[in-house]
């Protein structure tokens, strides 16, 4: 099934030390295009730092990771966003004096071809403006327009994270736990959210909801003191018995 | 021709020495509390002046413990009533703070002691040529060889205060990990307010002997302020040791610059280069290395920060 | 006043926004425009004229800095260098225009300048943008010194210890045009009418820079710049521009500076230089636009105004600027816009007593102060002049008991006064804006009434 589809994202012998503690020991992941592909484990097992590897935050010490064919390894923060892969942050990580409008028009202007320009007047880029107004619609943040970030509730700012990382247009999303300490109705809201923004896109996603896992992935990776011990559909893994072990500390008789 | 070589690399050596002892307090402050403290070089001057009038009044060997206490005690007020108020908002208020202490500082010493530099002179005691050093030939003043046992003697304090008391331990547990060093019951801003001071004393204390090494003026704070940020960038900011290289390169690399008489003609004659006097790069060769000596440290800063921008052992990004 | 950078109608109130074709925006422009037109005619002796000079100059030059540290967050402490450079290839043009050898109006003068900040930005701006943050503003300290250093090494340009002069008269008729041959620039009053042009132009061109995809991702540098990267910008390259931009408009400032004063020295590079455009960008406000114009007006006043009165104005001016980082790091900027949403929200009348409570205790208290210093700085400087003073018009005999008694007593007096209503004021402004804040969340996007 997915041998015939092309590969957005591959992970092949990923190991990453700090110091002398080796964090990823060997992680080898294929995520074919437009595939929902949650990573779960339990905490500390190394999943934020997956993230942060792919995404050019830090520098691998071993491996490979490459981006619809291209190497990303090793490279930096903006070469691999440049290339079409975006990432949320798990801790909100967004522009606090900017307002809501601002923050997503910052967004999208890389991959509108603005660049760095200093002699376009902001105001007569309709591309952008609609490109950021739309966003700010699927956002649900209209009322918030003009509000700087730093000023948004928690449920909003973890919103407009989302808005940020699809603002560009990416290939492949990375969300880092995007429903962490959201109440069960804003939770099913982000799930609905997320599942209409990454339509058509290869989606990569830590959660620890196990509602928002099952709810959205395609196939699951379980990652275990930084190795993925198991990956397939939900069905597979919820019947895994190693992943049983992992989390309940003994296997569950079906 | 040696002894005079092994003159200059004493004086370089203790020059070096000294910067070192003001660059090992702000980088203990900046490793701890993630401030620069652009009014260090101002506490070094206070300790100078301090000094001077100490010694006025009693002598200079109190003023050597005096003057430091001051320091820490002003120190610790600074931490208290100033800096601590404007941490919350971030490291540019903080840096802008310390910044305009410096300022005050500088303008509150031209009040009290005026504008002149003012005769604080080496004591007596320690006037006049090292004796043994003389018999090989040498040239170095007992003052500078005290200054060197200063520095040194410091270092090895800090260094044990660090590593074999209780205040030491929990100040290198917050280095870290300040968050669990309070948990566990320690009063973190104190131990702020203390490291501060401390570090306030350093200075204080290398400007105790520094000042009549050198002039005690209003001036000093400024000259010896950028190359003591120099030093910290080019040994990496947050690194001792870091410092600690970087300081005695610095030092010696003025010493010897500002004794020679080297020019860039010069070498290029030796290697057969003539160059016509005419040409703009003949004036610019022209000069000797004395004349360029104090532009050697920044240019050496802009060596590392082409080829190294963390500096020689950088840790902390800042 | 707490939070000054967290306030969200700091950044509305700072931030005016105009519709397109509003003719709102042509209004204030214009006035602007017609203030610096009329200014002259309002104030024509001979020192109000060079206090308004330096005024448009430092105006351009503290912009230029509010470029870097209001918008991308960049704090530099050798900011003079490019006004320095600046200041030098104009004066060098200048000799070179009187001498007849180059073609080229002294009214672009300052053109000449921009562009030699702007070299030396891409130059050292590489060099110093390796670094961000803390390491950034101590390079800068560390280039500043050394051009300082270098400046003196190589006298046939910087012209050693006496500097270079110019005359700004010798160049050909303005545009070429013999019946405009009166504009010498010459007398002050034209010297004043072009720093006015250049300063008004450099304003509304540094404005309209704010409004560029680079401005607007310079902010976003500056509020995160790791997430910057994640958008797919180089955060080093933004600086890096943006630095270039800011040294253009510094080295405008330095060509007017050598319009102005005919000479250009060594001190052109020097910290106090750094340091006091630092200073004025900060005191005014750094992160509002319009902050920096507002600290450059101030700091002329201390820097030209006040030293001709009393020679501690460089204390005065330190303590002013810590005062200004202790209790409003917003500047000057963010008082006045704070107190006119107080007023939006019509809660101005509650302050109005505690304020001048504040401000009569305030008043007693720096008189204090002032009276200690200068009475000290006599005792230590001018002493010579003998121990009879002049302040305020009074004379004080610095030998006697009598005025040290009275300083004392102003000073405590002063402290307990203004401690008390500080207090009473403090509570009813925190009430105030609990009251604003609460108001705003509960209705956003809305105006009051």
């Amino acid at each position: 099934m997915s041998d015939t589809k092309a590969i957005a994202l591959e992970l092949a012998g990923v190991h990453k030390r700090f110091g002398r503690t080796e964090i990823i020991c060997g992680v080898d992941l294929a995520v074919p295009h437009g595939e929902r592909h949650a990573i779960i484990g339990p905490n500390g097992a190394g999943k934020s730092t997956l993230f942060n590897l792919i995404s050019g935050r830090f520098g691998v010490s071993a491996g490979r990771i490459r981006l619809n064919g291209r190497d990303i390894a090793n490279r930096k923060p903006y070469e691999v966003n440049r290339l079409g892969l975006a990432r949320s942050f798990q801790i909100t990580n967004l522009f606090p004096r900017l307002t809501v409008f601002e923050n997503l028009r910052c967004a999208v202007l890389w991959s509108l071809g603005h660049r760095y320009a200093f002699w376009k007047n902001l105001n007569r880029l309709t591309d952008a403006e609609d490109r950021a107004q739309q966003l700010l619609e699927r956002m649900g943040l209209k009322r918030r327009r003009d509000t700087p970030a730093a000023q948004l509730t928690y449920a909003e700012q973890r919103a407009l994270e989302i808005g940020i990382t699809i603002a560009g247009n990416p290939t492949v999303i990375l969300l880092d736990e995007p429903t962490a300490g959201m109440s069960r109705a804003e939770s099913r809201h982000a799930v609905e959210l997320i599942r209409e923004v990454t339509a058509g896109r290869t989606l990569l996603m830590v959660e620890h909801d196990m509602g928002v896992v099952f709810g959205l992935a395609d196939r699951i990776s379980v990652v275990v003191y930084g190795r993925v011990i198991a990956t397939g559909t939900p069905e597979e893994i919820r019947s895994n018995a190693a992943v049983q072990e992992a989390y309940l500390g003994k296997a569950v008789v079906a | 021709m040696l002894s005079d070589t092994l003159s200059q690399l004493l004086y370089g050596l203790s020059y070096g020495l000294l910067l070192f002892m003001l660059a090992s307090g702000l980088t203990l402050i900046f490793s701890m509390m993630g401030v620069l403290n652009f009014a260090h070089a101002s506490f070094y001057m206070l300790g100078a002046y301090a000094a001077y009038q100490v010694s006025q009044w009693i002598g200079f060997w109190p003023a050597l413990v005096i003057a430091p206490l001051l320091l820490f005690a002003f120190g610790a007020v600074v931490e208290r009533w100033g800096l601590r108020r404007v941490h919350k908002w971030g490291h540019v208020p903080e840096l802008l703070f310390t910044f305009g202490l410096s300022y005050i500082i500088v303008e509150l010493v031209q009040v009290i002691w005026g504008r002149a530099a003012v005769a604080y002179r080496v004591p007596a005691e320690l006037d006049g040529p090292v004796a043994w050093l003389q018999g090989y030939g040498i040239t170095f003043p007992q003052y500078r060889m005290f200054m060197m046992g200063v520095a040194v003697a410091m270092l090895v304090a800090i260094w044990l205060l660090l590593t074999r008391t209780r205040v030491g331990l929990v100040i290198q547990a917050a280095l870290t990990h300040p968050q669990q060093v309070e948990a566990l019951g320690h009063n973190l801003p104190r131990v702020y307010m203390g490291v501060f001071g401390g570090g306030a004393a350093l200075a204080g204390l290398a400007g105790v002997v520094g000042g009549n090494a050198f002039v005690t003026e209003p001036a000093m704070a400024g000259t010896v302020g950028a190359i003591v940020f120099v030093v910290i960038v080019v040994g990496g900011l947050g690194s001792l040791l870091g410092a600690f290289i970087a300081a005695l390169l610095i030092g010696l690399l003025e010493n010897f610059g500002k004794a020679s008489d080297l020019t860039g003609l010069a070498v290029l004659a030796r290697l057969g280069v003539d160059l016509d006097s005419g040409s703009a790069l003949h004036s610019v060769l022209a000069l000797s290395l004395s004349q360029v000596a104090p532009v050697l440290p920044y240019l050496l800063l802009v060596i590392v920060l082409i080829v190294r921008p963390k500096g020689l052992l950088g840790t902390r990004e800042g | 006043m707490q939070n000054p950078h967290g306030s969200s109608e700091l950044a509305e109130l700072g931030e005016i926004r105009f519709q397109p074709w509003n003719v709102g925006r042509w209004i204030l422009w214009g006035a602007l425009a017609l203030v610096f037109a009329l200014l002259p005619l309002f104030f024509s002796r001979g020192f109000a004229l060079t206090l308004m000079s330096q005024m448009g100059i430092m105006i351009v030059f503290a912009l230029s800095y509010g470029m870097l540290l209001g918008q991308t967050g960049m704090l530099s402490f050798g900011h003079a260098v490019y006004s320095g450079f600046g200041a030098y290839a104009a004066i060098h043009a200048m000799n070179r225009i009187a001498a007849g050898t180059l073609l080229w109006p002294i009214s672009l003068l300052p053109l000449v300048g921009g562009l030699a900040g702007a070299f030396f930005g891409v130059v050292f701006g590489y060099l110093t943008t390796r670094r961000a943050g803390t390491p950034f503003a101590m390079i800068t300290l560390g280039i500043g010194e050394m051009v300082f250093a270098a400046a003196l090494m190589f006298p046939g340009f910087f012209g050693g210890e006496g500097g270079v002069t110019g005359n700004r008269t010798a160049g050909p008729p303005f545009m070429g045009l013999p019946w405009l041959s009166w504009l010498t620039f010459g007398p002050q009053v034209q010297v004043y009418g072009l720093i006015a042009v250049w300063c008004f132009v450099c304003i509304v061109a540094m404005y309209a820079l704010t409004q560029t995809p680079l401005g607007r991702i310079a902010n976003a540098v500056r509020d995160n710049p790791e997430r910057a990267e994640f958008i797919g910008y180089n955060t080093q390259r933004v600086r890096w521009l943006v630095l270039i931009l800011s040294s253009f408009f510094a080295g405008i400032a330095g060509g007017l500076t050598a319009i102005n004063f005919e000479i250009v020295g060594a001190e052109s590079f020097h910290a106090v230089r750094s340091g006091g455009v630092l200073l004025a960008a900060f005191i005014g406000g750094a992160a509002f636009f319009f902050g920096p114009i507002l600290g450059a007006v101030v700091f002329v006043v201390f820097a030209i105004a006040l030293s001709d009165y009393t020679k501690a104005w460089q204390l005065y001016l330190g303590v002013f600027f810590v005062l200004l980082v202790l209790y409003a790091p917003g500047g000057l900027a963010s008082l006045l816009l704070m107190n006119l949403r107080v007023a939006k929200f019509r809660k101005f009348a509650r302050l109005r007593d505690p304020y001048v409570g504040v401000l009569l205790g305030g008043l007693l208290l720096a008189l204090g102060v002032v009276l200690l210093i200068e009475l000290t700085y006599h005792v230590t400087l001018d002493i010579g002049q003998g121990p009879l003073m002049r302040l305020f018009g009074l004379p004080l005999d610095t030998s006697a008991p009598g005025p040290w008694v009275l300083a004392a007593f102003v000073l405590v007096s002063g402290f307990v006064a203004f401690d008390y209503y500080r207090r009473r004021f403090a509570r009813c402004w925190h009430d105030v804006q609990v009251e604003i804040e609460d108001w705003i969340r509960e209705n956003p996007g809305d105006s009051p009434r």
